[in-house]
């Protein structure tokens, strides 16, 4: 009897390793949403500068300076976000000794990869039309999308993050002028949460 | 009852190396020869050896296709296979809850 029972836990074992990326770490969120306060503290220190108030609700005409130096912020902190989550998730690989580039890796990013690149290049139609308070909202609604379509490989409690991502985003987009406030939220605040969240569970 | 559950227990997939197989391809489309030997641990001809006797059977399927310049062969289970394997894993569970 014993063997059977081997055999079917070596299958479940083979089915869930094979299919889920479960390598992901609590504490590439954590990372990830601290360098997204820390970009959120910049852009405000940038418009703090330029003696632009950022919640006046007027609608805003930044200067070419201005959005060059907004565009610097964003896409730092954007690689180094990727490169926090990058790092943390090849260490704990490391230490469970799985291959990091399996195919449940490429089936997440494959299916991340489809709602994040359009929501990429959506915020930038969105900046090229001078929406600016739509770029928040867009963003957390795509990268919402994008969690619960790679949860189906991963950690499934992503569903739950990209649920609640979704919901700030839309919340976003109602409160205009708020944008930032509910980016920091959701990029910075919600990862940090939801990476130590895991970090204890997945211990 | 217990005559037809103990008839289900597939000899094909009684080793490991071809549980593992099987287990992979039930949850995953088509699968290269790397990705599953590192899955499974093990080396080259081990795995080539059983990945030909389960394709004899009708279990799985291959393909071979170029990416680039280097051949990489990638496996999937045919339906036949699916069915077979799952009927295989309802044995066994049937035989663990008698026991």
């Amino acid at each position: 009897m014993n063997k059977y029972e081997n055999d079917l836990t070596h299958i479940r074992q083979m089915m869930e390793r094979s299919s889920t990326f479960i390598s992901l770490s609590g504490l590439s969120g954590v990372g990830a949403g601290l360098v997204a306060l820390a970009g959120c503290a910049l852009t405000f220190y940038i418009l703090a500068q330029y003696q632009i108030d950022y919640f006046d609700g007027k609608p805003n005409y930044y200067s070419y300076e201005v959005l060059i130096q907004l565009a610097i912020v964003a896409i730092s902190t954007l690689v180094l976000a990727l490169a926090s989550g990058v790092y943390f998730t090849v260490k704990k690989s490391k230490k469970l000794g799985h291959p990091l580039w399996s195919t449940a890796t490429k089936n997440t990013i494959k299916s991340a990869a489809i709602p994040l690149v359009t929501g990429g290049l959506f915020c930038i139609i969105v900046t090229w039309h001078h929406l600016f308070y739509l770029v928040a909202p867009s963003m957390l609604i795509f990268y919402g999308l994008a969690l619960v379509s790679a949860s189906k490989y991963t950690q499934s409690d992503i569903f739950w993050l990209g649920l609640c991502e979704l919901t700030l985003g839309l919340l976003a987009a109602v409160s205009v002028g708020y944008g930032l406030v509910f980016w920091g939220i959701g990029f910075g605040i919600l990862h940090i949460v939801y990476g130590i969240w895991m970090y204890q569970k997945y211990k | 009852m217990k005559d037809i559950d103990i008839s289900n227990i597939n000899k094909d997939f009684e080793s490991r190396v071809r549980l593992g197989i099987m287990s992979i391809l039930m949850v995953n489309e088509w699968v290269n020869f790397n990705d599953m030997k590192q899955m499974l641990e093990l080396s080259d001809g081990n795995l080539a050896s059983h990945t030909i006797a389960l394709e004899g059977k009708n279990y799985i399927e291959v393909r071979k296709a170029f990416v680039g310049r280097k051949p990489e062969t990638s496996y999937r289970a045919t339906v036949a296979g699916k069915l077979s394997f799952q009927k295989h894993i309802e044995a066994l569970a049937a035989l663990i809850g008698k026991g």
